[in-house]
C-alpha cells in the first residue's frame, strides 16, 4: 500500500491535516498546477495584476535613504504602491481567481492585522464572488480601520474569541469553516503556510515580485544585487522577493520581529527563536513550549505577529541559504521614522523592521547593491505610532 | 490478543454493540478525571479515549475547545497522562486509546511517545491531523510495539483512500460522521450509511462512528451499521455543566447507561444499578 508524501522543502512542508480536508487539498492541488500553465488563466491573471493592481511595481532608487547609510546602494521594491497597500493582493487575485474556475462560489480567508482581509474582500468585489473573513477579538479591536474596508467591500467579518484572539486563531477557525464547507468553500491562505500545496502556490503567485525586481535591477545596473532583504512574518513577501534569485550569488536577510527583545517571550521570531514542529498543516519551524503547545507572539507590527513561519523559509535557514535575524520594536521604529523622513515614503511597520536592519548593518553593506522589500505602506499603522510623538 | 481486538471479539460474542467514551485528560482536574474513567467504565463504556490537549486543536468544536484549555490551564502535559494512565492501569483493564494533535508527540519525540505509552499501559492511538500519507513512519514504529494506530475515515474519503486507510487502520477504524468538526448534533447523518457499506467492501475492522453522536435515538437508528459509537463532547457537555457540582459522577453515569442501552443486546446492562 503506497500513499506519498507530497509537499516537501527538504524537511519541511507536508500535509498534517484532518482526513476531511484531504481530498479539498489534492482537489486545489490539480486544480492548480494544470491550470498555472493554461495560457488563459496566466493571461486574465497578468491582466488584473497590470491594469488592476498596478502591476509592474517600481524598483526605486532611494538615494537619501541610501546616503543615510553611507556608501551604499539601495533600491526599493515597491509593493506599497500595489492597490490596497500591501504585497498581499498578488497572493488573492491569483486564488480567487483560481476559485472561480475551480467552480467554488464562496471564500473564506483569516487574517492578522487586516491587510490580508483587505486584499480577499478586494478580490472577491472584483470578481463578485461571496466573502467571509475571521479575524481575532483582539485583532479586530486593534485594526478597526481594517474591519471596515472590508465590509465596506462587500465582505463578512467574522470575530474570532477562541484561543489568544489573534492571527493563529482566526486560522483555526478558518479552517474548522474550511472543514465543514469544504465542497464549497475555497480557503484564501494569505502566506506561505499551511498544508501543502499552499506553500508553493501562494509562494508562486508573489515571486511576480521578484521576478519584476530582477529584470528591474538588470536593466539599471547591469547585475545582480548583492543583499535582498524583507521582513518575515509567514513568510510571503520575503520568498516572494527571494525565490526567483535562488541560483544566483545575492544573499538573502529575513528580518523577524523581536518586539520587545529575544530575551523576553514578548516577540514573534520564529527561525531565530523557535523549533521545529507542525501546526496548520505543515512542519516548520515554531514558538512553542516544551510541551509543543503554540506559544502566544508579540510585535508592534501586527503582520509579523505570528508564532509559525513557511517550511521553505525553514528550509533556506536549513540550507543556509537565507540568514534569518530580527529587530526589535524601538528598531523598527527607527527604520520607519527614518525612511518617512529621508524619502517621504511612510512604510508599513512590518517592511520597517526591513528598512532598520540594513540601517542596523549598513558598515557590511558599504559598496553593497541591497534591494529591500517595502512590501506594504504605512498608513494603517498610524494609531499604533501615535503614542511615539 | 491485546485489549482493543479481545473488547471487540467479545462484544461480538454478546450480541453487543461499543461504546466509545472521549474525555480530556485533565479537564476538570487530573484527580477527577481519573474518577471520571472509573464511572465511565462502570457505568458501561467499552473503551476509553483520553485526549491530551493541545493549544490549537483545529479539528474540534467549541466544546472540546473549552474542554482542552481547562486541562491545559491545569498543567496537564504528556508525561501527567502517561502517570494517570498508570494509575488507571493498577485498578482496570478497559482498553484506554490516547488521542492528540501530532506536535505535542513530535516534540515528545514519536518513539519515546510509543514505548512510554505501551509501557503505562495504553492500548491505541488517534491523531487527527496525521493522515496516512505523513503517519507511515510512527506506524513502523507503533506496529512493532502493537499499540494500534487508529486511523479516521470521512464522508468524503474517495474509495481509494477508503481502501488504503482501512488496510492501514489498527484496532478499529473511526468513522466520521459528517464533513465538520467534533460537537453534539442531533440528528442522524443518513448519508454516513453508504460511507459505512463502502468501507465493508475492503475490511472486516470494526468500525465506529464518531462526531455528533450524543443521544440514545441517534445510537438506536446507527447501530446496528457499526461496531460502536463515540461519544465526546456530549460527555464533556456534562462535566461543562457539572464542573461544581458534587453529583457530577452521578450525571455522567445517567448519560453514559443510557446511551449504552440501545447498544446492548439483552436487558443486563453492565453497571446498572
Amino acid at each position: 500500500m503506497l500513499v506519498k508524501k507530497r509537499g516537501y522543502f527538504g524537511k519541511f512542508g507536508g500535509c498534517f491535516v484532518p482526513e476531511v480536508l484531504v481530498p479539498a487539498l489534492k482537489e486545489l492541488e490539480e486544480a492548480y498546477f494544470s491550470l498555472r500553465k493554461e495560457e488563459s488563466f496566466k493571461k486574465e491573471l497578468n491582466y488584473y495584476l497590470k491594469n488592476y493592481a498596478g502591476r509592474p511595481t517600481p524598483l526605486y532608487r532611494a538615494r537619501n535613504f541610501s546616503r543615510s547609510l553611507g556608501e551604499v546602494k539601495v533600491y526599493l521594491k515597491r509593493e506599497d504602491l500595489l492597490h490596497t497597500g500591501a504585497h498581499k493582493l498578488n497572493n488573492t487575485l491569483g486564488q480567487v481567481l483560481l476559485a472561480k474556475k475551480m467552480g467554488k462560489n464562496r471564500i473564506i480567508a483569516e487574517t492578522g492585522a487586516g491587510q490580508h482581509g483587505v486584499a480577499t474582500a478586494t478580490a472577491c468585489a472584483l470578481l463578485e464572488i461571496e466573502c467571509l473573513i475571521y479575524m481575532g477579538e483582539e485583532d479586530v479591536r486593534r485594526q478597526s480601520l481594517n474591519v471596515l474596508r472590508m465590509k465596506t467591500l462587500g465582505a463578512k467579518v467574522k470575530k474570532v474569541k477562541s484561543g489568544s484572539q489573534t492571527l493563529k486563531d482566526a486560522v483555526n477557525e478558518a479552517l474548522r469553516d474550511w472543514v465543514t464547507n469544504v465542497k464549497t468553500t475555497f480557503y484564501v491562505l494569505g502566506s506561505v503556510v499551511g498544508p501543502h500545496p499552499y506553500p508553493v502556490m501562494v509562494r508562486e503567485f508573489q515571486a511576480v515580485i521578484g521576478r519584476e525586481a530582477k529584470k528591474q535591477i538588470i536593466r539599471e545596473e547591469k547585475r545582480m544585487p548583492d543583499y535582498l532583504i524583507a521582513c518575515v512574518g509567514g513568510g510571503s513577501n520575503s520568498i516572494g522577493l527571494f525565490h526567483p534569485f535562488f541560483k544566483e550569488k545575492t544573499h538573502f536577510i529575513g528580518v523577524e520581529a523581536g518586539g520587545l527583545g529575544l530575551n523576553t517571550t514578548k516577540h514573534a521570531a520564529t527561525l531565530v527563536k523557535g523549533k521545529r514542529g507542525i501546526l496548520h498543516g505543515a512542519l516548520s519551524y515554531l514558538l512553542q513550549d516544551k510541551n509543543g503547545q503554540i506559544r502566544p507572539t508579540y510585535s508592534i507590527a501586527p503582520g509579523l505577529d505570528y508564532p509559525g513561519v513557511g517550511p521553505e523559509l525553514s528550509y533556506y535557514k536549513e540550507i543556509k541559504r537565507a540568514k534569518f535575524v530580527s529587530v526589535t520594536d524601538k528598531e523598527a521604529l527607527r527604520g520607519f521614522f527614518l525612511l518617512s523622513k529621508t524619502e517621504g515614503i511612510i512604510p508599513a511597520l512590518e517592511s520597517a523592521h526591513a528598512i532598520a536592519y540594513a540601517k542596523k548593518i549598513s558598515s557590511l553593506l558599504q559598496n553593497k547593491l541591497v534591494i529591500i522589500n517595502l512590501s506594504g505602506r504605512g498608513d494603517k499603522d498610524m494609531h499604533i505610532i501615535e503614542k511615539y510623538f | 490478543m491485546n485489549r482493543i481486538d479481545k473488547t471487540f471479539l467479545d462484544l461480538k460474542k454478546r450480541g453487543e454493540k461499543a461504546l466509545i467514551t472521549f474525555i480530556s485528560s485533565g479537564d476538570p482536574n487530573p484527580l477527577k478525571s481519573e474518577e471520571i474513567v472509573f464511572t465511565l467504565e462502570k457505568a458501561g463504556a467499552n473503551i476509553i479515549e483520553l485526549g491530551i490537549p493541545f493549544s490549537d486543536p483545529i479539528a474540534d468544536g467549541p466544546t472540546i475547545q473549552s474542554s482542552s484549555q481547562r486541562a491545559l490551564s491545569e498543567n496537564i502535559n504528556i508525561k501527567k497522562v502517561f502517570q494517570m494512565v498508570r494509575r488507571i492501569r493498577k485498578r482496570s483493564e478497559i482498553p484506554l486509546i490516547l488521542l492528540t494533535y501530532f506536535n505535542p508527540i513530535y516534540q515528545f519525540s514519536p518513539r519515546e511517545f510509543i514505548l512510554q505509552a505501551k509501557r503505562a499501559g495504553v492500548d491505541g492511538l488517534i491523531i487527527p491531523d496525521l493522515p496516512p500519507e505523513e503517519a507511515k513512519e510512527l506506524q513502523v514504529i507503533s506496529d512493532k510495539e502493537e499499540l494500534d494506530l487508529i486511523l479516521l475515515i470521512s464522508p468524503n474519503s474517495s474509495k481509494g483512500r477508503i481502501k488504503i486507510i482501512s488496510q492501514l487502520s489498527r484496532g478499529f477504524i473511526y468513522v466520521v460522521s459528517v464533513t465538520g468538526i467534533t460537537g453534539a448534533r442531533k440528528e442522524v447523518p443518513y448519508p454516513i450509511k453508504k460511507v459505512i457499506l463502502r468501507i465493508r467492501e475492503f475490511t472486516d475492522k470494526p468500525l465506529c462512528l464518531g462526531f455528533g453522536m450524543s443521544t440514545p435515538e441517534q445510537v438506536k437508528v446507527v447501530k446496528d451499521w457499526v461496531e460502536g459509537i463515540i461519544v465526546g463532547s456530549a460527555l464533556i457537555k456534562i462535566i461543562e455543566k457539572n464542573l461544581e457540582n458534587q453529583n457530577l459522577l452521578k450525571e455522567i453515569e445517567k448519560f453514559v447507561i443510557k446511551l449504552k442501552r440501545p447498544l446492548s443486546s439483552g436487558n443486563k446492562i453492565t453497571g446498572e444499578p
